[in-house]
């Protein structure tokens, strides 16, 4: 029923008997095996609060990759009406790892970009599995840009490896692309929010996620570099990933106490993927709550969100 | 390594100097194999003559040629905190800074100053290979982003000469957040009618070509530099293709527009002198002591911004 992950194999043990136990019940060759599935569905869930109680870095790194999360455009579909997605940077290309366009959020104008990863092989592939190419940041650079000319506030949902190396992606200008993006976001005279919903990676990820308020989910990451890149660098051992991953500090509980991000959105009991509904819903909640504070408190909002970057690490 | 040598010899070799003693009178040219006497090498800007190879030099000997007559006053940079995640890998980063430190003489990877390059007044903020690969942590943010305060408030154009393997990632986090920091700093210094010159120097890499290195109003590569986002390794592992000759080189980037000219480390000054005096409208004669025309021709909506 689920992909699961390494850690995950207790409860993966005991929901396999249980499905077992359903199917002979369905066949008619078990009876009275009611009892037997309820202990079994209490220890499962025992299991799974016992898995998720303390995740270390590495099992969140898994969580967040978990191929089932859900993803941009889960939240898109589910948290906005009249979704009109925008494509093309206008000079090059579209590119599908980076969506975006406008919207209604609960009835009001919402301008939203996000790298989408795919949920099958064919949307994998068609998503380029969430690694943007410069054209996916020029295409958000002109969202951004005409969020601003018609004051519609954005929200960017954050998920991605990180940004595409290849070939053609440098030869027509990956960096710049990146960087214009970031400063076109810094520049925002409208307000924004930032989710990262999966993988911050690296600079592909925060050409979109400069905002005034930056949230993450709970077993979401975001980080410098791929723990699997900073071991092969750092420690020049691939399978020091772990390691990587722990001492880079690259959880949502790290970036809160860094004060590199505004709030964490907690997620159901055994990671995003086990109730999409309910982590969508709770991320809506707090767009909602959040756009609210905005209206109630118009500011200088490209001052604030510059001020909050210079000041930090100023302050630890 | 005994106490002797960690702590006698650093502090003689910060007396002497760096390139006082040179442990070989003769330097070997990468390219051709040719081996050039290192005197006539400091005196061509550590730029090959015959083969005009480029060798990577420090941030003093950077300032050292580009300014006027060599004379700079040094902007200090802020202090920060140290290690913020208590960071070890094989070694633990605490002693990786100390050895830079010991290795460069330098605080951290930049090194900025006030002078003039052809009378004109500027602030030159450079970026030092030889510390950690000049890589951007919170130092360093920290550091471009005084350069570009400074440059705000005297109302000068800055150079900045870029030369990173990316962010610190012994910093994890806080050097990633370095990108839109340093972004922050120079819309403010563009926002307000003051050129920026990147010059692109061998190598610029990482999350450095994704923020400040690729954000100039005029972006200029030192000739043969390498210049990209991700690492040639790494593409190549991903697409399991042999890359193009001389990919993600200077020349290559001019040819895919990325850079607006690649321009030797010998005439780098005037070339950048000369640009910078029209943006800023000076007169053709303009000498010595001179300053940049007021800015209030344009009103402020219809300068040119970022």
């Amino acid at each position: 029923m689920y992909n699961y992950l390494d850690f995950e194999k207790p409860v993966a043990d005991l929901e396999g008997k249980i499905l077992e136990l359903k199917k002979l019940a369905e066949n008619g060759e078990a009876v009275d095996v009611g009892d037997e599935i309820a202990r079994l569905e209490k220890r499962s869930r025992d299991a799974l609060r016992d898995a998720y109680k303390a995740l270390t870095p590495w099992q969140k790194v898994q969580v967040a990759r978990h191929p089932d999360r859900p993803h941009c455009l889960d939240y898109v579909t589910a948290l906005f009406t009249d979704f009109t997605p925008l494509a093309g940077d206008r000079a090059f290309g579209e590119d599908k790892a980076i969506v975006g366009g406008f919207a209604r959020f609960q009835g009001q104008p919402i301008a939203v970009i996000g790298q989408e990863k795919g949920s099958d092989t064919k949307s994998r592939l068609e998503h380029n599995f969430g690694s943007p190419r410069p054209e996916g940041y020029r295409k958000a650079v002109r969202i951004m840009e005409l969020a601003d000319r018609f004051s519609i506030p954005l929200v960017t949902l954050v998920d991605t490896a990180g940004a595409y190396p290849g070939v053609g992606a440098e030869e027509r200008g990956q960096a710049e692309a990146i960087a214009r993006s970031t400063s076109t976001s810094l520049a925002l005279k409208v307000p924004s929010i930032s989710v990262v919903i999966g993988e911050g990676g690296s600079g592909g990820a925060i050409a979109i996620a400069t905002a005034n308020r930056v949230f993450m989910l709970e077993h979401a990451i975001y980080s410098v570099i791929s723990p699997e890149g900073a071991a092969s660098i750092l420690w020049r051992d691939t399978t020091r990933s772990k390691d990587a991953a722990t001492n880079m500090k690259i959880t949502a509980q790290d970036l809160l106490a860094l004060k590199i991000i505004d709030g964490i959105i907690p997620e159901p009991l055994g990671g995003a993927h086990r109730a999409p509904e309910a982590v969508i819903k709770s991320t809506g909640d707090l767009i909602a709550r959040t756009l609210g504070e905005f209206t109630a408190n118009p500011i200088d909002f490209r001052e604030q969100r510059r001020e909050k970057y210079l000041a930090m690490g100023r302050s630890l | 390594m005994n106490w002797i040598t960690n702590f006698v010899r650093p502090k003689i070799n910060s007396m002497l100097g760096r390139r006082d003693m040179p442990e070989n009178l003769w330097i070997k040219d990468p390219e051709s194999g040719e081996m050039v006497f290192h005197k006539d090498l400091e005196d061509n800007q550590y730029v090959i003559p015959s083969s005009g190879h480029h060798m990577k030099i420090s941030a003093r000997e950077r300032l050292k040629f580009f300014f006027d007559d060599g004379e700079y006053e040094t902007i200090e940079n802020p202090k920060v905190m140290v290690d913020p995640l208590k960071f070890r890998d094989e070694k633990r980063y605490v002693d990786r800074l100390k050895d830079a430190k010991t290795k460069t003489s330098m605080e951290d990877a930049i090194l900025s100053a006030l002078g003039t390059i052809e009378g004109l007044p500027v602030v030159v903020t450079v970026q030092d290979f030889a510390f950690m690969g000049g890589s951007l942590g919170m130092a360093a943010g920290d550091a471009i982003i005084k350069a570009f305060e400074t440059a705000l408030e005297r109302r000068r154009p800055l150079i900045l000469f870029a030369a990173s393997g990316g962010a610190r990632m012994q910093e994890g986090i806080l050097s990633l957040m370095q990108l839109p920091r340093t972004t922050v700093a120079l819309d403010r210094l563009k926002e307000a009618g003051l050129p920026y010159i990147v010059v692109l120097t061998n190598p610029t890499t990482g999350g450095v070509t994704a923020s400040y290195a690729m954000l100039g109003d005029v972006h200029i590569a030192e000739p043969g530099a390498l210049i990209g986002f991700a690492g040639p390794r790494v593409i190549e592992q991903t697409i399991r293709e042999k890359l193009p000759d001389g990919f993600q080189r200077s020349e290559y980037l001019m040819d895919h527009g990325m850079v607006d000219m690649v321009v030797s480390r010998l005439k780098m000054k005037a070339t950048i002198a000369q640009l910078l005096k029209i943006l800023l409208k000076m007169p053709v004669d303009a000498e010595a002591e001179a300053v940049p025309m007021p800015l209030v021709a344009l009103p402020t909506e219809a300068r040119p911004q970022a």
